[in-house]
């Protein structure tokens, strides 16, 4: 897939941090019931099947307990978050049209300007609603699909309900449960057989709204020989009550497809972010998963890919940040089903003034899957002595025909690396972000170049400060 | 002689605890080339660690002087800027980072000035070919996966980017062979000046065929013991350290 320089402007925390005083009052719901459910379900105008789901979804969401393994999670009080915001808005294909609070967010993350100049299309959600959706011409003329998913389950109904949490079913987990109950916006792509998107898309998620959930809903169908990067972004202003991300995204690589699916995630330090990813990849397909995790303040996160057609393939490059108040739970799953399926996990992650990082991960190989070849890198590297980190890989292979590399590390930032750096003249300051530089860079490197920069600035917001 | 550039007096340090250098008298001028050798233990790479600053050394007693100034409670990396240099006995890998950028990275952090890549580059360019190093190991992790030898040349080419106005060098020798020493020691030989001045810590005198010290300083039990000209390490290949001790004791 082609490199396209972008220039996505993420200067500093003071542009996430901006917020916009909107109205918020008799636009609300807060918690979860039916009559909830009912009026969401209403207001989109949604065929019965699509209902039926929101409430089956609901009742799963009762009756499961809160997940005991990972993170604690006893801070969050569901029925305290704001499930859905009412919008004034309609969604607009021109930012002129956008209402001017909430361009001014766009533009000041430099989104409309990113999408003029290297992206082939942009869709930008506010709270509840995608306020702006957008595409090239030549896309569309292809055949290309993108668009908001409520105005894609009015137009396109068979291939919404056909797909439709049918990866990750309400069954699956609480928050996949929640999250059938009242998601609302996310995006629908489609890039029809053998057509190549060769410039990114993307979509961006802003959470403005104190107290609130965000809930989209991610569904992308790569066909047969056709491929696609897309580019998922998601910032919050920091408020003092918890926020929560459960957001749900569904891929489908079909036979000899390619999909990059690239994520910076950088959520302000309230926000718990519960996120379910999946990917169903046919035969000679490829999934790509790129995964920048710096925000949130408890992150559980760990995309799945079903290898499910033989010599399916799937790489996942990943790089988490925690600093102070931050628990990042995050990894990657791969189901091999098929024979001659190839994967590769490669994760670093970082933790200082007392974040805690964990890598998660999971690789099983079925009986059937022979001639698989799984490899897993999870490197952690702890600033200081507060911070904290671990690693727990599974690995489950049920058959002996298997090439599988395994490596993880755990380690603290070396005081004689820092003593070696120094004494060419070096900070102590520049040493340790030096080092910290080093470790990701195997990583960064595998980064799409447009988000070098961007992760680079990142890591230097990041390490500002610490030095004690 | 040149001007005074190193003096330290009745330096005393310990790690964790237990004493290493118990009243090191040392004085450098400039122009001069010093060698110092001693017996496994006596506190040879110490004194070149406590010279450099390493906080996992505590100055007990006693005085380092730079330039005419007291450098005891100075960073390591103020200690560098002011030009003091340490060639690693054991140099440290760091992963992820090139050679070439780490080394950008310390020479506008020692000169206060930018480096323009380009210009930069000629230089390493330069030095590297002087030390008869290949063009790739600009791009290669520092000392990462090096083997001994080329972590030592290594040092010697950040010694000879960095351009100190002390050098100290720590076993550089020692892993090497005679045409490594002898491309080290030409490499030396070539930064050597008027201006600057070297402190090389050994273990046998073969570097010394190649260098014309002015100084040979006996390291015993974390004291200088004897002090001379190149003929003491004649004497000592001769005779060994032992034939010192009664130095010590006498």
């Amino acid at each position: 897939m082609a490199k396209v320089k972008q220039d996505i402007q993420e200067p500093d925390r003071l542009v996430f941090d901006l917020k916009q005083d909107i109205d918020y009052r008799n636009k609300t719901w807060k918690g979860l019931s039916v009559e909830l459910i009912e009026e969401i379900s209403r207001k989109k105008q949604e065929p019965d099947w699509m209902r039926e789901i929101r409430l089956r979804s609901l009742e799963i969401y009762k009756s499961k307990p809160m997940p005991q393994w990972g993170p604690d999670l006893s801070d969050l009080d569901v029925n305290e978050i704001i499930t859905y915001i009412d919008p004034d808005f309609k969604k607009q294909n021109s930012w002129d049209e956008v209402p001017e609070e909430i361009k001014e967010i766009f533009t000041a993350l430099g989104i409309p300007k990113a999408e003029q100049e290297s992206l082939a299309g942009v869709g930008a959600q506010f709270d509840s609603e995608i306020v702006y959706q957008n595409m090239r011409n030549e896309l569309a003329k292809q055949g290309v699909i993108y668009m908001d998913m409520e105005t894609a389950l009015q137009e396109y109904e068979d291939i919404i309900r056909e797909h439709f949490m049918k990866l990750v079913p309400p069954e699956d987990h609480k928050f996949a449960a929640l999250h059938g109950a009242v998601w609302s916006g996310g995006s629908f792509v489609y890039v029809p057989e053998g057509v190549q998107v060769d410039i990114p898309l993307q979509s961006y998620f802003r959470l403005n709204a104190p107290g609130a959930g965000q809930f989209e809903h991610t569904l992308i169908i790569v066909e047969k020989g056709a491929s696609l990067q897309f580019i998922e972004g998601c910032s919050a202003p920091k408020y003092s009550v918890n926020n929560l991300h459960a957001g749900c995204v569904e891929l489908y690589v079909r036979e000899g497809a390619r999909l990059r699916y690239s994520t910076i995630e950088n959520w302000s330090k309230n926000m718990y972010n519960l996120n379910t990813k999946r990917v169903l990849v046919e035969k000679d397909g490829l999934i790509e998963w790129i995964s920048g995790s710096f925000g949130s303040r408890v992150s559980m996160l760990y995309p799945m890919s079903i290898l499910k057609g033989e010599g399916a393939r799937a790489e996942f490059t990943g790089i988490s940040f925690a600093s102070k108040n931050q628990t990042l739970d995050t990894g990657a799953k791969i189901l091999h089903a098929a024979p001659g399926t190839t994967s590769t996990i490669n994760s670093r992650s970082i933790a200082k003034d007392g974040g805690k990082v964990f890598y998660r991960g999971l690789v099983k190989v079925l009986p059937e899957a022979v001639n698989s070849k799984a490899s897993v890198s999870c490197e952690s590297l702890m600033l200081d002595s507060q911070s904290r980190s671990d690693t727990v890989p599974v690995i489950d292979i049920r058959n002996d025909q298997v090439d599988f590399g395994h490596e993880a590390k755990v380690g603290r930032i070396s005081e004689e690396a820092i003593y070696y750096l120094m004494s060419r003249g070096i900070s102590e300051e520049e040493a340790r972000a030096l080092i910290v530089r080093g470790f990701v860079e195997p990583i960064a490197k595998e980064f799409p170049l447009e988000y070098a920069v961007e992760l680079n600035n990142l890591l230097k917001i990041e390490l500002e400060g610490t030095i004690g | 002689m040149g001007e005074n550039l190193l003096e330290i007096k009745n330096l005393r340090a310990t790690v964790e605890g237990k004493e290493i250098l118990k009243g090191i008298n040392l004085k450098v001028n400039k122009g001069e080339i010093h060698v110092i050798m001693g017996p496994n233990g006596a506190g040879k790479s110490t004194l070149a660690n406590v010279i450099m600053g390493d906080p996992t050394y505590e100055i007990t007693g006693g005085e380092i002087t730079f330039q005419g100034e007291s450098i005891n409670e100075l960073e390591v990396d103020k200690r560098a800027r002011k030009g003091i240099f340490l060639s690693f006995q054991y140099p440290e890998e760091i992963p992820g980072i090139s050679v070439e950028n780490f080394l950008r990275t310390a020479k506008a952090a020692v000169t206060g000035e930018e480096q323009g890549i380009f210009q930069f580059r000629k230089l390493l360019l330069e030095k590297m070919a002087m030390l008869d190093m290949k063009e790739e190991y600009a791009g290669r992790y520092l000392n990462h996966g090096f083997s001994g030898g080329e972590k030592k040349k290594n040092e010697i080419l950040q010694m000879a980017m960095l351009e100190p106005v002390l050098a100290i060098l720590d076993e550089t020798d020692s892993g090497l062979d005679i045409d490594a020493i002898r491309i080290v020691t030409e490499g030396i030989r070539k930064i050597a000046s008027e201006e600057n001045s070297f402190l090389i810590i050994t273990h046998y005198n073969r570097i010394l065929d190649y260098l014309d010290a002015d100084y040979v300083h006996i390291l015993m039990y974390g004291r200088i013991v004897k002090s001379g000209d190149i003929s003491l390490a004649k004497e000592i290949e001769e005779s060994g350290f032992i034939a010192l001790e009664e130095v010590r004791n006498g």
